[in-house]
């Protein structure tokens, strides 16, 4: 199983003008010499090798790399939906191995937003529903938080969709949603795993437009693409190969 | 609440399979409550029946011996049962008892015009309705004064008076016993009160007409004759019946004794019974606790099937909405959530079958009554009892399947397809 190599980086071209916020800002995740080894059998397969990273407020990361490189262990680690078997995540100062389940649970809902492939919205539940879910778990949702999940559908262009359920939507439409469910919490950290991978190419590009509105709103945002294209909106570009950082690009202008 | 409109939006998107599971509840509640209201109304019905003898009473009754016994008898007569002897030795010789009342049957027809039945006929003393605690309906029972005179005067109860008499009353009426006329001057109600019991009012009518128990022995005799296809088939009882009532209740299986001794001394073949009310309560008592733990099984295991319908599906649900619980999951959903949600769904499928299984529960011991002519009794205690059970059956059923939901691997979930 030998991973391809990727592509190679664009030099410093910017496909959008850079506007992200740069410079010295908070920092909201930081990886120290992580680690995931999953033991199949007797055979130990490192599927993440010592990785240590860190990105701050308002940044815009890709994460790129051929398939098996181990951009969703990556992504399941930063997501909290997963441990690092050695080393130590931290999200926004707060060491990932020191919560429990429950804890962590908690984190995901206020610190984390989720953008899928395959959208991932709830079939039973209706649009507003959806983007409400992740408040849902919350021990104490703030005030007015419904009125929030209006303003964000209206945000992501579905204000007159709200009662629709998903199967009446179209792809890029659920994406919208899932977007609106992102960030509903207004979460420190936006996670999206290939977003437009299951779309085409024009809806693809709105999706993006809008990630890049969200970037230019202060938002940080990591994405995980295999697709130049679209790792090249981002300001830097972590890449990987075989489970090891193979280098950080650098894309801001 | 929201929750349980989430869980059942999610039970909706599987109408016919959260049903059909509903359906092996709703089976289960609705037989548990079907069966006890059946064995509450035999039971009370055994219980007023065997009340209705009398509690506090002994009776002797005379029984025809066994035929192989009688074949080889010479007299064509075949004379059996309780003697005025037997009724003289107990009027006499018991202390304790309150009253002794003789009974004979008269088997013949009771005609009135064109309409004629076949009842009980019963030539009684007076104090018989004393003695059983019957009530009139109107007009007088038979009193000592009718036995003396050995007065035509008959008592009706209230199925022979209505098929007689529909539409005018009975009281100051003339009826024909048999050959001879009979002034009716009562009515008297029946056994079990009235609407309890559906009889065709045909001609099977059943229900009793009394006459004073001098007048039965005088104009009919105790000796009866019936026709029979090889011939013609006689027999003489004296007393079909003696009822003995007993001052005390604690004096009851005394007396019930020293009559079996004494009968067991006077008569040399067992032609004659005795019957204790209150031994046959208790053993209707006993009985009834049996039925009850038998039904308290079989609802138990019908109920078992139902839960493990339940967990079935809900095993099923969870495998297949294992991406869902992954969603859940990555987006905040602690494991108490997720059990929760599935717990809910259960308990409102159990529920939503115990609700349906009461309501069917309630309808089928209705129908049982009207189709069956069987009385059933409907306690409080046993639709809330039926309910309870359901409910806590989906919370058992369930927990398991929400257990597994809620421990699986965030990561592997949402890779499921």
């Amino acid at each position: 199983m030998s991973a391809l190599p990727d592509e190679e980086p664009s030099g410093g071209v910017s496909v959008h003008p850079g506007q992200g916020s740069a410079g010295d800002t908070e920092t909201v995740a930081q990886l120290e010499g992580v680690s995931r080894v999953y033991s199949m059998g007797a055979e130990e397969v490192h599927a993440l090798d010592d990785l240590s990273f860190s990105f701050g407020s308002g940044e815009y990361w890709a994460v790129m790399g051929s398939s098996g490189s181990g951009k969703s262990t990556l992504l399941n680690i930063l997501g909290c939906i997963d441990r690092p078997t050695r080393g130590e995540y931290r999200v926004r100062g707060q060491a990932v191995s020191e919560l429990d389940d429950d804890e962590l649970s908690e984190l995901r809902s206020k610190e984390l937003g989720f953008i899928f492939q395959s959208y991932n919205l709830i079939p039973q539940l209706n649009v507003l529903e959806n983007i409400l879910m992740p408040v849902l778990y919350q021990e104490n949702p703030e005030e007015g938080i419904e009125e929030r999940g209006r303003v964000l559908a209206e945000r992501v262009g579905l204000g007159d969709r709200l009662t629709h359920r998903p199967a009446e939507l179209s792809g890029g439409q659920q994406q919208r949603v899932a977007i609106a469910r992102s960030l509903i919490n207004d979460p420190a950290l936006i996670l999206a795993d290939e977003a437009t991978g299951n779309l085409d190419s024009k809806t693809a590009g709105e999706i993006l437009e809008l990630f890049d509105e969200l970037h230019a709103e202060g938002k940080t945002i990591l994405i995980v693409t295999h697709e130049p294209r679209v790792g090249e909106r981002a300001d830097r570009i972590l890449r990987l190969k075989d489970g090891a950082l193979e280098g950080i690009e650098d894309n801001r202008r | 609440m929201r929750a349980v409109r989430l869980g059942v939006s999610s039970l909706l998107l599987h109408k016919l399979r959260s049903f059909l599971t509903t359906l092996g509840v709703l089976f289960g509640v609705s037989s548990v409550i079907a069966m006890l209201a059946i064995a509450e109304g035999a039971s009370v019905e055994a219980q007023e029946q065997i009340r209705q003898l009398g509690s506090s009473n002994v009776i002797l009754r005379s029984v025809k011996p066994p035929e192989d016994k009688v074949s080889n008898q010479e007299s064509r007569v075949l004379s059996y049962g309780l003697t005025h002897e037997d009724y003289a030795r107990v009027a006499e010789t018991y202390p304790g008892v309150k009253d002794v009342v003789g009974v004979l049957e008269v088997p013949e027809e009771v005609r009135s015009g064109s309409l004629s039945c076949r009842p009980r006929v019963l030539s009684v003393d007076p104090s018989y309705r004393d003695v059983t605690g019957r009530i009139m309906m109107e007009g007088r029972f038979l009193t000592a004064r009718d036995g003396e005179a050995t007065a035509s005067v008959c008592v009706l109860g209230y199925e022979v008076a209505r098929y007689l008499f529909p539409f005018q009353p009975a009281i100051g009426e003339r009826i024909k016993i048999g050959a001879e006329y009979f002034q009716v001057v009562g009515v008297m109600y029946p056994r079990v009160p009235i609407g309890s019991i559906k009889r065709d009012p045909g001609t099977e009518v059943g229900g009793e007409v009394f006459l004073p128990l001098k007048t039965g022995q005088r104009l009919f005799g105790e000796r009866q004759v019936k026709i029979r296809s090889g011939g013609m088939d006689a027999q003489e009882v004296q007393l079909h019946e003696i009822i003995i009532a007993v001052e005390l209740d604690q004096d009851v299986p005394m007396i019930a004794n020293a009559s079996r001794l004494m009968l067991t001394g006077s008569h040399r073949e067992k032609d004659y019974e005795v019957i204790v009310p209150l031994e046959l309560l208790i053993r209707a008592q006993e009985t009834k606790r049996i039925f009850s733990i038998v039904l308290a099984s079989i609802a138990g295991i019908s109920l078992l099937v139902g839960g493990i319908g339940i967990m079935n599906v809900m095993l099923a649900t969870v495998t297949e909405r294992t991406r869902e619980i992954g969603i859940r999951r990555a987006l905040g959903a602690k494991r108490h959530h997720i059990v929760t949600q599935f717990l809910v769904e259960t308990v409102v499928l159990s529920g939503c079958g115990g609700v349906a299984g009461v309501v069917l529960g309630l309808i089928i011991p209705e129908i049982v009554e009207a189709a069956g002519d069987m009385r059933t009794i409907v306690t409080l205690e046993a639709p809330i009892f039926a309910f309870g059970i359901s409910v806590a059956t989906g919370v058992i059923f369930g927990l398991y399947p929400a257990w597994r939901a809620a421990t699986m691997d965030p990561v592997e979930a949402l890779r499921h397809e």
